[in-house]
């Protein structure tokens, strides 16, 4: 017995892995041309396909369980959904979100109303119907698993045939128009793959979660590169590793429902890559945020305290070899105590200044350091006021908004060195 | 049919009906015009995690902190969706997509996880909606309508629901204006100094309470039926605002009345053995509102390739 059952979980498990790998390959061309929600609409309105489809197997006297009649059923009832969305948007009136909202809930109702029907009628017609809502893998057999698993590669066969349209259509539908390919016919392509996917996907994973097969690890991949093919790549294989994972831990916990395990499997790499993709995840944004605010700081503070050792009477444009009060920086910027002491700390650990008894003294690398913030902040508040676009009040917090734009090369070569410059045009903000 | 049984058993489901019906018929005008039906659609899935916690907690099919955490869940999913948007530029309908999926698929975990579903939070309520299981066993004869001792007996989701559907009615009286100022111009509801974000919140907040209300007595699709299908076809049939969202909770009304006594009530009456669940037919009735709408406008004579 021990055999048998492994060969069928190792086949479910083949038939999921295959079909987590179809949905990230076509959920990939269906987010990339806005289309991943529709396969929402498919996956609920294939619900009174199946019960129609279940009837009437029942009604001929033929097994209401074998897979392939209800699967036509979902297939068709998917398109329908898919064509009355189309025909909902055409009015004009009605954009797609709702239409998709309006047929997702109103075929799944009257799938809901056709199951409490078919339960009503004498007869098993209506026997495990609803496993196709949530999925349920463990109960599916070999011949099901390799049937999902054949229309998943042939939506791979047809992604990889028609590669080149669909990327056309998916990054810019109306150039591909000009160019004279036929938009339509790739855009009708690409539905009725996603319809496919659905279907095949409807016992694994479950018609109301069947729409995150696609979207999760389409939208995991689209995170982590930029590039098409390495997307399509990412994309199906974390398609097939949630489709596997998703299986095989409902088939040892069988409570567990199929579709949510998959889709909390693909949930996971999605927030990984949402918290740790490289560019775009939360964390290298964050961290370039933080980085970018600390460079200004420095700036800041460097700025003030080469004005304030000036202020002591280094004489304008030399840094001189004063110290300055750590309280006049604080005072020039506007900072609290603490923060500028934690500023100065972190400076003088980068060796930009030499820190004694509430004074800091800038070390050569600072000096230079300030030399160019000081030039660049003093020339742009020169032209500032050149230019009529500050008076001498606002110049110094204009300027500080110009310049952090201005990259260090681009001043060196834009502006002029400090020592050809007047003085500074405002008083700092408390004399020592 | 008698009167303690159309009492005992008709009534309950019928306000209920009737109840879901206009809350969300009335709300969903505010989300198709803004354009963010699939809010609706993602907060009525969203919500299912915050009430098994809310039941977990507790222990006891308490209203008040199911509904609570289901408020929690479903600002939690609108806040989170918001945050993918903005952190990776994603398409909208696919933020929405991942982020009600997952939400949805902790909730059947989680349901699993604290037995919650084995004790009596039916996951059927939450797939196929149970209208028919609402009853009210004191209501043996007209006279219990004014027995306040039995009336305290319906169903608690019926007050549960009442609550809601009279405070949303009142907050959309008070805020008539605002909500329609950022419905048709947000730009210009922020140049006047409206709150935009606080409204938006306020009506996330309100369909999160409604599709929590309606949540057990009619199931999550059938609140995202009734949030879109009456807005919808009226989108169809009007262009003006108070016809709009006036008209869109009578028509929910009406599709909840409409389709409770069809699907069960008008058959046996008839003397037929039919019965459907009405959640059902109730969200069938809506889709088909909204095609005969659809089609009784005769779609414009345009090219219709331009925009697929």
């Amino acid at each position: 017995m021990g055999g048998f059952l492994s060969y069928n979980t190792l086949v479910v498990l083949a038939g999921c892995t295959l079909l987590g790998l179809a949905a990230g390959t076509v959920g990939t061309f269906a987010l990339l041309r806005g289309r991943a929600l529709v396969a929402d609409a498919v996956g609920h309105a294939a619900l009174p396909g199946v019960a129609i489809a279940a009837l009437i197997v029942a009604t001929l006297g033929a097994d209401p369980r074998a897979l392939p009649p209800l699967l036509a059923g979902a297939a068709i009832a998917g398109l329908l959904g898919v064509l009355a969305v189309q025909g909902l948007t055409r009015t004009r009136r009605i954009r797609e979100d709702a239409a998709i909202a309006i047929v997702l809930s109103s075929f799944y109702a009257a799938g809901v109303a056709l199951l409490s029907w078919l339960q009503s009628l004498p007869g098993a017609a209506q026997a495990g119907l609803s496993k196709f809502i949530l999925g349920q893998a463990a109960a599916m057999r070999a011949e099901d698993a390799t049937l999902a698993a054949g229309v998943a590669l042939a939506c791979l066969a047809l992604v990889l045939g028609a590669f080149q349209r669909l990327r056309a259509v998916a990054f810019d539908a109306d150039f591909a128009r000009m160019q004279g390919l036929r938009t339509d016919r790739t855009d009708l392509l690409l539905l009725g793959l996603i319809v496919l996917v659905c279907v095949s996907g409807l016992q694994a994973v479950g018609l109301i979660l069947v729409v995150a097969l696609l979207v999760l690890p389409a939208a995991t991949a689209r995170l982590l590169t930029h590039r098409l093919p390495r997307m399509l790549g990412l994309a199906a294989a974390t398609g097939a590793v949630a489709g596997g994972a998703g299986a095989w831990l409902s088939a040892t916990r069988p409570e567990l429902p199929t579709g949510a395990a998959v889709v909390l499997v693909a949930a996971l790499f999605l927030v990984a890559a949402l918290l740790a993709a490289p560019g775009r995840g939360l964390i290298a944004q964050g961290v370039s945020t933080l980085r970018r605010r600390l460079n200004t700081e420095t700036e800041h503070f460097l700025r003030a305290a080469w004005e304030a050792q000036e202020a002591a009477g280094a004489g304008p444009g030399t840094a001189g070899d004063r110290w300055a009060p750590i309280a006049a920086v604080a005072a020039a910027r506007g900072w609290s105590r603490w923060k500028v002491r934690r500023l100065a700390l972190w400076l003088s650990l980068r060796g930009l200044v030499a820190r004694a008894e509430g004074h800091v003294h800038l070390t050569p690398r600072g000096a230079a350091a300030a030399r160019r913030a000081v030039r660049a902040h003093r020339a742009v508040e020169h032209h500032l006021l050149a230019a009529g676009a500050a008076d001498i009040g606002s110049a110094d917090r204009l300027a500080d908004l110009v310049e952090h734009g201005l990259p260090p090369e681009m001043a060196a070569r834009l502006l002029p060195e400090p020592s050809t410059l007047p003085a500074s045009p405002h008083a700092l903000g408390r004399q020592p | 049919m008698t009167v303690a049984d159309f009492l005992m058993l008709d009534l309950p489901p019928l306000l209920a009906a009737i109840l879901a019906g206009g809350t969300c018929g009335l709300l969903g005008s505010f989300l198709v015009l803004r354009r963010e039906s699939l809010v609706g659609d993602a907060l009525s899935h969203a919500v299912l995690p915050g009430i098994v916690l809310g039941f977990a907690v507790t222990g006891a099919r308490a209203g008040l902190p199911m509904l609570a955490g289901a408020m929690l869940a479903g600002l939690l999913a609108v806040a989170l969706i918001g945050l993918v948007q903005r952190a990776t530029r994603l398409d909208a309908g696919a933020t929405i997509g991942a982020v009600f999926t997952t939400f949805f698929a902790c909730g059947l975990v989680l349901l699993e996880v604290t037995g919650a579903r084995s004790v009596d939070l039916d996951l059927d309520c939450v797939l196929f909606g149970q209208l028919e299981t609402l009853v009210w066993t004191e209501g043996r004869s007209a006279a219990a309508l004014l027995d306040p001792a039995a009336l305290a007996s319906l169903p608690r989701q019926l007050s549960l629901l009442s609550g809601v559907a009279l405070a949303v009615s009142l907050a959309v009286a008070a805020f008539w204006r605002p909500l329609k100022l950022i419905c048709f111009d947000p730009a210009y509801a922020a140049a006047l100094g409206l709150p935009g974000r606080s409204l938006e919140l306020g009506l996330a907040l309100m369909v999160a309470a409604a599709a929590v209300a309606a949540f057990e007595a009619v199931g999550s699709i059938l609140v995202v039926a009734m949030l879109v299908c009456p807005a919808a076809a009226l989108r169809l049939m009007t262009d003006r605002y108070t016809t709009q969202v006036l008209g869109g909770a009578a028509l929910g009304a009406g599709l909840g009345a409409v389709g409770y006594l069809l699907a069960g009530p008008l058959p046996a009456a008839m003397g037929l053995t039919l019965s459907l669940n009405a959640a059902g037919v109730i969200g069938t009735l809506g889709g088909l509102l909204v095609a005969t709408a659809a089609l009784m406008r005769r779609a414009p004579r345009v090219r219709a390739n331009a925009v697929a």
